[in-house]
């Protein structure tokens, strides 16, 4: 027997492509994902060298950050298609797969990836995204990557990389009812804060965790950026493995089975050692809302804002309740909005959008709130248009979109004008993140949807209709 | 990427903790597809105000820091957005060096890549340094020995990985050192086949 390892030195131990002491070791890297925005001058720097792509057939492109999520085909921002034909030039000349804005495979580059089985336990992957740590959900080593890296994994296949520390988050008890994945992670930043993961893998283990969907886990890695952490990962199981199976890009049959052996071999081993761990009662979690202008500014909603005197850094505090236009101790329950979003790679699934409907269902969005639904793929949108959940929205009052990553970081129309105010299911609430000048609340899906109706935050779990 | 030995250079003082890469380039100029051209846009926000006009109360328009190069920064500087349009219009702007007692991970990566020294210094030195530059400071800083020296003749050393001194002394394509690496790239691929 060796020594016990975590699904991360696995991992990494099976991709080393050069280590010497003392110095970043050379890591392959399985699969690339590539957008519009962050590859055009990684493309460019190709081109310029003479450069080609080493492994076009582990490199997989869409668009998703810029695109418009309401008339595509009438795009007027010419700087836009300027990005969008450049990735479909880029695309052509090197032979790189690419999912346009029209094609049925189209999404969020980290909602299509899982959804086409792309990303698989074990893999090492990297995207010019660093909400690429999504991935991790399913036992991959992923984390996102500037546009040099981009440029390097496009010629190599490989990247340079200190080995990170190993971080157990580990979560003890069960979540409540309508205490959700993303409250979870809410919490755990909040408890822990924004810089807590820098220079770490943060596995997130316990019972709670085993007990999650995958699109449930791929929220809690989604956010493990937001707490400075290199990549978030849970162990693979058997929901890991359940839910690859028959995936598009999956090998069929007695070779799956065989696959799934590997992938169930990756977990973390039981005497496994982590460089730190951290604990943290899920049974105790709230729902959660972020008042201020980090992801660890965040309040259960039966609580208020800070108050600056008492709090840690104090300016910080009263630079960020300025800017969210908010009184110290302000009960959260008191915060009107006037824009909801869901959507994003972190709540933009099929699971995100059915419980946000049952929310909603037979309601209406409180009058002058705007309201958009925007599924995180092509294919989230159809399925859930198949189940008639576009109908439910639509009758309450939110408008349906088409897939992309929209109003999460509003590069495309799609955003929260000055002074407006929306609670979002999406990762960073940062300044003028949603549009200049806009204040955002990080929420779940089932809190935004009730937020919706009701016109201020709510405790979801005392709304009407919330299923017991 | 031009080698980077020594610099001297006006420091200007950012005291804020946990600044994102949302502040240091707004989404609105990510569409360009050119690597050039970001400094005019740098802290967008923060510089100028909704009709245009300069923020006389934000520390980069003070005139004293006109010509300042070195960024002194708060813990966690450029978390958030992997964008590296923001080492870009750091740049491009003209800074050469951060000095911060942290940063987030994927902008440190991007920094030096092009060329831009990012120095972790404890957090004491660099709220005194942030005093200091309130009424005037330079700094002299030299990768080679890894010090730092102020306008008082004070020396403070740093530590710096010594693979990122080596590629930044001598100005390193990464590309192409990894592609001397062929044959262990492809003997790895071969292996897994």
């Amino acid at each position: 027997m060796g020594k016990a390892l975590t699904a991360f030195e696995k991992i990494w131990n099976k991709h080393v492509v050069k280590e010497e002491e003392g110095k970043p070791a050379l890591l392959y890297i399985d699969q690339h994902l590539v957008h519009e925005v962050t590859s055009p001058q990684a493309f460019e720097g190709l081109r310029l060298n003479g450069r080609k792509v080493r492994r076009p057939d582990l490199t997989f492109a869409t668009m998703d950050h810029n695109v418009p999520t309401i008339n595509r085909e009438n795009m007027k921002d010419e700087i836009s298609i300027k990005q969008m034909e450049a990735l479909k030039k880029n695309c052509a000349d090197f032979g790189v797969k690419l999912a346009d804005m029209y094609h049925p495979d189209q999404g969020i580059v980290h909602v299509i990836g899982p959804q086409l089985g792309l990303t698989q336990p074990g893999k090492t992957i990297v995207c010019g995204d660093s909400h690429t740590s999504t991935h991790g959900a399913f036992g991959a080593f992923a984390f996102g990557i500037g546009t040099s890296e981009v440029e390097h994994v496009l010629a190599t296949q490989t990247i340079w990389q200190d080995k990170p520390k190993t971080l157990n988050v580990k979560v003890i008890g069960d979540l409540g009812t309508g205490v959700t994945a993303k409250d979870l992670i809410l919490a755990i930043i909040a408890k822990f804060g924004v810089r807590f993961g820098t220079g770490y893998v943060m596995e997130y283990t316990g019972e709670a965790i085993r007990k999650l969907t995958m699109e449930e886990r791929m929220t809690i890695c989604n956010m493990s950026i937001e707490a400075g952490a290199r990549a978030g990962l849970i162990s693979p199981d058997e929901t890991t493995v359940e839910f690859l199976r028959g995936r598009e890009m999956v090998p069929k049959g007695e070779a799956f089975d065989a696959l799934a052996e590997e992938w169930l071999a990756l977990a973390t081993d039981e005497d496994a050692e982590y460089d730190h761990t951290v604990t943290i009662h899920a049974d105790e979690i709230e729902p959660q809302v972020s008042w201020g202008t980090n992801p660890g500014m965040c309040v259960p909603v039966s609580a208020a804002t800070p108050v600056i005197k008492d709090a840690e850094y104090p300016e910080e505090v009263e630079r960020a309740l300025k800017y969210m236009d908010l009184n110290e101790n302000q009960p959260i329950t008191s915060i009107e909005v006037d824009h909801v979003f869901i959507g994003s790679c972190t709540n933009s699934r099929l699971s995100d959008l059915k419980k946000a409907s049952k929310i909603v269902e037979g309601k209406k969005v409180k009058e002058g709130i705007k309201a958009i639904v925007v599924p995180g793929s092509f294919l989230v949108k159809q399925q859930a248009e198949e189940i008639g959940l576009d109908k439910i929205f639509i009758d309450a009052g939110f408008e349906w979109r088409n897939s992309g990553c929209s109003m999460c970081l509003g590069m495309n129309d799609d955003i929260v004008p000055a002074g407006g105010r929306c609670a979002s299911t999406s990762n960073r609430n940062f300044e003028g993140r949603q549009g200049n000048g806009a204040r955002t609340h990080l929420v779940s899906p089932e809190m935004a949807a009730a937020a919706a109706i009701e016109g201020h935050f709510v405790d979801v779990r005392q709304f009407v209709g919330v299923p017991s | 990427m031009e080698p980077f030995k020594e610099h001297k250079g006006i420091a200007v003082p950012l005291n804020r903790g946990n600044v994102d890469t949302d502040q240091i380039i707004p989404k609105q100029f990510l569409k360009r597809i050119e690597r050039t051209g970001f400094g005019e846009f740098l802290f967008f926000h923060w510089r100028f105000d909704d009709d245009g006009n300069l923020r006389d109360e934000f520390v980069l328009n003070q005139p004293k820091y006109e010509n300042a190069t070195i960024l002194l920064a708060g813990d966690n500087f450029g978390c958030g957005s992997s964008r590296e349009h923001a080492p870009w219009a750091l740049e491009d702007y003209g800074f050469k060096v951060i000095i911060a007692p942290d940063f987030a991970d994927i902008f440190y990566n991007n920094s030096l890549k092009n060329g831009i020294l990012v120095i972790k210094m404890n957090e004491e030195q660099v709220q005194q340094w942030m005093k200091k530059a309130e009424q005037g400071l330079t700094l002299d800083v030299d990768l080679e020995k890894q010090e730092i020296t102020d306008t008082d003749g004070t020396v403070v050393s740093f530590d710096i990985p010594p693979y990122h001194k080596e590629k930044l002394l001598n100005g390193w394509d990464d590309i192409a050192l990894t592609l001397l690496e062929e044959d262990a790239i492809q003997a790895f691929e071969e292996k897994r086949a």
